[in-house]
């Protein structure tokens, strides 16, 4: 069981505190803050998520900028109190709709009810947003997303909450529309992180997906749903060797490492026909995570080049290659590039005709910042920065520089090809007619996604320029499908 | 220990501008209240909920705002649900530390209590026995007991967790009015699945705080079969929360046999496929130890739990990540063949935060065998180029690591060499440390490395640890370095810059070793190192040097014996953790000494720790490293008797009840019974003791200095034939307890103790080192005069397999003796308890 609970701001101001056990000393928070705030003094590392100072255990997790943290005194379980810190801060976002300090604020009294409801003495009670419905009474202060400002698109996974984009998903479980009637709306997406690691000779070292099919329900009366998949789907690998990219057949199967289910989920006739059965509990919950290695094709390539040009000058030329066809674009792209500490100045060249292009040189980070309104399938585009050294370089500026990241939004493209061949809600009515509905991607909300690359010149192949380009993609591509106002008592 | 004093609330809160400064603002909200208090105008309550939520928030940043007490609780007679939580919150926050006031709110709680809406029944039920006043208690008892019965699922829930905080406030009512027996009752039969569930955590929670003859018979009927079962066959009710809670208990569970174990697996295999990391966790736990003695199976269940633990680690946050992590480095260093074809998961990804990067790190080296170490050390060897410095260095360390594990290390020393060449100061000093470690493990390799590491300008390198090295690598080498000598020599002549004491010793070692190698070329720098470290105010360096000097004066041939001999190659580097600290940790799999890669008593206070992981009897054993057979404790630690102190104090105070006879303050327990958990782990830990604790056990310490050094010879002839005892007998704590939780009383006795030996008790050493010298020897003790408990144990030394194990509670002030037996053989046991009360009556001052 845990002590306390406890919300912290970026800047270590509590928001909420609850203390169930009255175990931990005061000040917890505070020691807490201090601790994650200079840990290892100087150098830039992150606090572990589990760390204990005088005996008290300290276990916190990110969200939105917010610390959720918690205090126990015994030995519990760190996943445990992980998930439960997850859950809450979602249980919380289902009822504000949007999470971020200034929601938590405006709601802290709403909050409490929850803190309250979902933990009794330190042990974990109700955490399910539609069975503590009944329980909360404060009416959610619904901000504005539409003032939000705009997710980082890396956000989504370096703040481990894999969220929705999109006005459409940051409405609360229980506030009513402006019109006083409430939408029935299911959202299902299929989100996923695609990590490449590939030579400059295009051979691919590692590959992995890591995906998550997420759903947000509005619908009342938790009809059951039916979720059908791929039908060749299969699961497990078996014989081929764990990074076999030569046997992968190509012929659309896709093969997933492993994967896992939420609790709602019924399996009976998974095996056979590939279909998910669930009764959907309210608000933002994953339907199944799962994990792939099989061979799939990246959809940039990104070659950066490091020259020198005399003693304090470099020059950086970087490439990117759309790989995918034309008839898709990707959106709002972004290009990240570290340099080596001691730059002064960059000037940078973008090709001709070039539009919608702006770069930044960010002189705290020394970093510098490429960013397209969009580019085409398989079109090319190139950025040329000139480098200027405040001290002469030992000629190591390749290693100093780098690795490239890359953050876009790409619609209508899933490198694994998991699909949700169709949603079906199964509504008992009066005359027990299931109520059927076919998915069409009317309405499509992207999940801003990211890449990143790095390079590093291989020291093994000898003493020539030799360039070795590892490549990492991260890739985050969703499949949006809204229902809106499915007509159940028809 | 003591709930956050509102009244005191800390600077940073209060100068943080945001936030009202204080008592003007409070008395002004004091106001508002009170004018609202009796209003039954419309609108009212809206404006009593927006003053509620401004007292609530000043709560929260720590703003004392107790004064208001009585204004709430007025303003609390209202049907607004809403209004009523946030008193009950405000008075739940507030009641301890104004037990006065905290009375006028029993009345509106009972009230409420009774309401006909179940959901006002069971929050104030919470809130009542959330007030945590010990005088209050009374008032508990028969709402709790009536909501134990109500119809609504939601008060039995309530009322369940009620039941563990009434324990908490005061046991003793707890226990009479029989609330433990009921929620046994409510376990099986409940239809809810979180009432059960709650009624689980309290009785876990209950049986394991109690000490009695009860408690255990009803921790062991928790693990009972049926028990097990009945929970079993409903987990998929139950939340997965609760799920935990049932895995943890059955991952306890002694199953009768292996279809038992095969039953068990089967219906709990799905949970393996849970999106929630801690269900499938706890599942992992529970197949492990199920199948720990089928070893078959056992290594089944690694190739199964594979493919879920990857899906978590990629598929989760990364906090998530990190602990699961955590327990995929543990099996890696039990099974590391496992995963050796897995490595490409544990590759770091730029975005991931650094801790994760590390254990990743640490998996890779844990995994590296001959078919991967290639692969490995490329992808390691890109992470040294990080911009990240932290994770540089710990990937230099990790090609090290894997580097001194490995057979063939050709290629690794290659590239570790090339590190030299890159020419950033941290990755030189982390090589330079690498290349000595490894030149004392592979001296084949001097030849290579020497070339490169003599081109390394010793002004480059700044960090002391890696100019140690280097310095040590001159020493060593200097007959193949050319210019040893002479870098030496422009060394010495900086002493006085030299601050770390660690290079200024190196220095006086490597300029002697260099000395014996290149006599004419050395004996000036020796000379001046010598004068220098003589003139040193560091004490070490400052002996060493004279040390040195006065073994050249006396032989410079066994000078050179001493300080250069022919070195051995070190095969295998001393492990930082023993295999017994391993699998302690594996015990506790699925908890945080995974996490911190320590065993849970090194940092968990007793009194917290984990439900069946120590008899409570025993969970006072505080640990003192003990150096060999002697008796004066080295080290101890005395954390736990500041706790101990602590929460009886605290006991006493909230429950009013005087209870001297349990009142041990800390016990100790001889670790050279337990020397195998090594020294080395141990000196890692500090635990800050409190000041009384620190004296009090520094006065024992210099009576036992007193005492200790004329250890007493007792040569009284030995036990009676009829039961002979082995004088050295081993029993290390773990199986004490499981003894001492299996075995029955077979002997119970009180006796007086002489005047002699009252007197001799001024510690309990005394008695400690006096029963060693009758063959039986303490495993823990404790306590403060006059009271004293001792844990004994003995062994046949005809039948090494029969234990006895002792109980003995001493009151010095009454001379008064309780002595309890337990013995694996009981029909001998009368004789081994004659035979403890006469080594026991011959207690004398020595």
């Amino acid at each position: 069981m845990i002590s306390q609970l406890f919300v912290l701001s970026q800047r270590g101001d509590n928001i909420v505190f609850r203390d169930y056990r009255g175990e931990v000393p005061k000040g917890s928070a505070e020691i807490f803050f201090r601790k994650v705030k200079f840990w290892k003094g100087d150098e830039a590392e992150e606090a572990p998520p589990v760390f204990n100072v005088d005996g008290v255990n300290y276990i916190h997790v990110k969200v939105a900028g917010l610390l959720f943290v918690a205090t126990t005194r015994v030995n519990i379980s760190p996943s445990l109190v992980i998930e439960l810190l997850q859950r809450i801060a979602r249980v919380i976002k289902d009822y504000l709709g949007v999470l971020n300090e200034d929601s938590l604020r405006k709601n802290f009294v709403l909050v409490y009810e929850l803190l309250d409801e979902a933990i009794d003495f330190g042990y974990p009670q109700n955490t399910s947003t539609e069975v503590l419905k009944s329980y909360i009474f404060n009416e959610p202060i619904v901000i504005d997303a539409g003032r939000l400002p705009p997710l980082g698109p890396a956000a989504m996974f370096m703040q481990g909450n894999k969220r929705m984009p999109g006005t459409a998903v940051t409405k609360s479980v229980v506030a009513n529309e402006p019109g006083g009637r409430k939408r029935e709306e299911i959202f299902v997406d299929i989100i996923e992180k695609i990590s490449v690691t590939f030579s400059s000779s295009g051979y691919i070292l590692t590959s992995e997906i890591d995906g998550t099919i997420q759903m947000k329900s509005y619908l009342t009366g938790n009809p059951e749903i039916r979720l059908a998949l791929n039908e060749d789907l299969s699961i497990g690998r078996s014989g081929a060797s764990v990074y076999d990219y030569s046997s992968s057949s190509g012929g659309g199967i896709v093969n997933l490492d492993d994967c896992n289910f939420h609790e709602s989920v019924h399996l009976d006739t998974f095996d056979s026909d590939r279909t998910l059965t669930l009764v959907p509990p309210d608000g933002e919950f994953s339907v199944m995570n799962y994990r792939m290695t099989q061979e799939f094709k990246p959809p940039f390539r990104i070659n950066a080049l490091v020259e020198e040009a005399g003693p304090s000058k470099a020059e950086v030329i970087l490439k990117i290659r759309a790989d995918f066809s034309s008839s898709v674009t990707a959106n709002t792209i972004s290009v990240q590039m570290p340099l080596p500490t001691y730059t002064a100045r960059v000037s940078f060249e973008l090709e001709a005709g070039a539009v919608g292009q702006t770069t930044d040189f960010k002189e705290g980070s020394k970093k510098f910042e490429w960013c397209l309104k969009k580019i085409v399938g398989g079109s090319e585009h190139t950025l040329r920065a000139k480098l200027t050294f405040s001290q002469e370089s030992h000629g190591n500026i390749t290693r100093e520089a780098g690795p490239v990241s890359m953050n876009f939004t790409i619609p209508m493209y899933n490198a694994s090809r998991l699909q949700v061949r169709y949603l079906q809600i199964a509504k008992k009515s009066k005359t027990y007619n299931p109520y059927r509905t076919t998915v069409s991607p009317s309405r499509l909300l992207w999940i801003p996604s990211q890449a990143f690359a790095k390079m590093i010149d291989d020291q093994d192949l000898g003493f020539f320029a030799n360039f070795l380009g590892i490549f990492i993609f991260v890739l985050v591509i969703a499949y949006h499908y809204v229902m809106a106002d499915p007509k159940y008592e028809a | 220990m003591a709930r956050p004093q509102p009244s005191q609330r800390s600077p940073s809160t209060a100068s943080s501008p945001s936030q009202p400064s204080g008592k003007s603002e409070v008395s002004d909200l004091r106001l508002q209240l009170r004018q609202l208090a009796g209003s039954r105008a419309p609108g009212a309550d809206d404006s009593k909920r927006d003053l509620f939520k401004r007292v609530i928030s000043y709560m929260t940043v720590g703003i004392d705002v107790s004064s208001a007490f009585s204004e709430m609780v007025m303003c609390s007679a209202t049907s607004d649900i809403v209004l009523k939580k946030m008193c009950y919150l405000y008075v739940g926050n507030y009641a301890r530390s104004n037990p006065d006031l905290a009375l006028l709110t029993i009345n509106f709680l009972q009230k409420d209590c009774r309401d006909e809406d179940p959901m006002i029944r069971g929050l104030a039920l919470r809130s009542l026995c959330s007030l945590r006043v010990a005088n209050l208690v009374e008032y508990l008892v028969g709402p709790l007991g009536s909501g134990l019965r109500d119809g609504s699922a939601y008060v039995r829930m309530v009322s369940a967790v009620g039941v563990l905080k009434l324990y908490h406030i005061s046991p003793a009512t707890c226990l009479d009015a029989d609330f433990p027996a009921l929620l046994k009752s409510l376990m099986l039969s409940d239809p809810d699945p979180q009432v059960v569930a709650n009624c689980l955590s309290s009785l876990q929670e209950i049986w394991n705080l109690e000490t009695s003859e009860e408690a255990s018979r009803e921790r062991e009927a928790l693990l009972s079969k049926p028990m097990v079962y009945h929970l079993l066959n409903r987990i998929k009710e139950f939340s997965e929360w609760a799920q935990c809670l049932v895995l943890d208990l059955v991952s306890k569970y002694i199953p009768s046999d292996s279809n038992d174990i095969f039953d068990i697996m089967n219906l709990l295999e799905d949970r393996l496929q849970h999106v929630n990391a801690a269900v499938v966790l706890a599942t992992i736990k529970l197949f492990l130890h199920m199948t720990m003695s089928m070893t078959d199976v056992h290594q089944q269940v690694y190739e199964r739990i594979k493919a879920p633990l990857l899906t978590l680690v990629s598929t989760s946050s990364p906090e998530q990540s990190y602990a699961v992590l955590s327990h995929l480095h543990l099996l890696v260093m039990r099974a590391p063949m496992l995963f050796s074809s897995d490595y490409k998961h544990f590759y770091c990804q730029y975005s991931q935060p650094s801790y994760v990067k590390k254990l990743k790190l640490e998996m890779l080296t844990a995994i590296a065998n001959e078919s991967n170490t290639y692969e490995i050390v490329t992808e390691l060897c890109e992470y040294a180029a990080n911009v990240d410095v932290p994770i540089a260095r710990e990937s230099i360390r990790a090609v090290g690591k894997i580097a001194l594990q490995q057979y063939d290390v050709n290629a690794i020393v290659d590239r570790l060499l090339q590190f030299l060449e890159m020419d950033k100061d941290y990755v030189t000093a982390e090589t330079l440390v690498l290349v000595k470690d490894l030149l004392r493990k592979y001296p084949q390799w001097s030849h290579d490395c020497i070339a490169v590491v003599g081109n390394i300008s010793s002004n480059n390198v700044q960090e002391p640890k890696a100019k140690a090295a280097l310095i040590w690598m001159l020493g060593e080498y200097s007959q193949d370095m050319l210019d040893a000598p002479y870098i030496l020599e422009s060394l010495i002549e900086n002493w006085d810059d030299e601050h770390a004491a660690e290079v200024r010793l190196h220095l006086l070692t490597a300029v002697m070793k260099c000395f014996f190698k290149r006599p004419p070329e050395t004996q000036n720098a020796l000379g001046a190192a010598l004068v220098a470290g003589l003139a040193d105010t560091h004490q070490d360096v400052h002996d060493r040097a004279l040390f040195y000097y006065r073994l050249l004066q006396h032989d410079v041939a066994v000078a050179e014996r001493v300080v250069n001999p022919p070195k051995q190659a070190v095969s295998v580097f001393a492990d930082t953790q023993s295999s017994e600290i391993k699998d302690r940790i594996f015990d506790e799999f699925n908890s945080l000494s995974v996490v911190y890669q320590k065993p849970s008593y090194l940092f968990i206070d007793k009194e917290h720790r984990g439900p069946f992981e120590f008899l409570e009897d025993l969970g006072d054993i505080s640990l003192g490293a003990e150096s060999g057979d002697n008796v004066i404790p080295a080290q101890r630690y005395d954390a736990n008797d500041k706790d101990l102190l602590l929460s009886t104090a605290e006991k006493e105070e909230s429950s009013g009840l005087t209870n001297n006879g349990s009142a041990f303050g800390g016990l100790e327990y001889d670790a050279s019974l337990v020397s195998v958990t090594g020294s080395q782990s141990q000196s890692e830990i500090v635990f800050s003791s409190p000041a009384q604790a620190v004296t009090s056990s520094q006065s024992t310490l210099a009576i036992d200095d007193l005492l200790g050094l004329g250890v007493t010879v007792d040569l009284e002839p030995p036990q009676p034939p009829s039961l002979m005892l082995n004088p050295k007998p081993v029993l290390d704590p773990a199986t004490f307890q499981r003894k001492w939780g299996q075995l029955q009383f077979s002997s119970s006795q009180e006796c007086s103790l002489s005047p002699q030996g009252v007197a001799a008790l001024t510690t309990p050493q005394a008695l400690l080192r006096h029963m060693q010298s009758h063959s039986i020897q303490c495993i823990a003790s404790g306590g403060q005069a006059p009271n004293f408990k001792f844990f004994f144990f003995a062994q046949r030394a005809d039948e090494p397999s029969s234990f006895f194990l002792v109980e003995c509670l001493i009151n010095t002030s009454t001379a008064k003796t309780q002595i309890k037996i337990k013995a694996d053989d009981s029909s001998v046991s009368e004789a081994f308890s004659a035979l403890f009360q006469s080594a026991l009556s011959k207690l004398s001052v020595s």
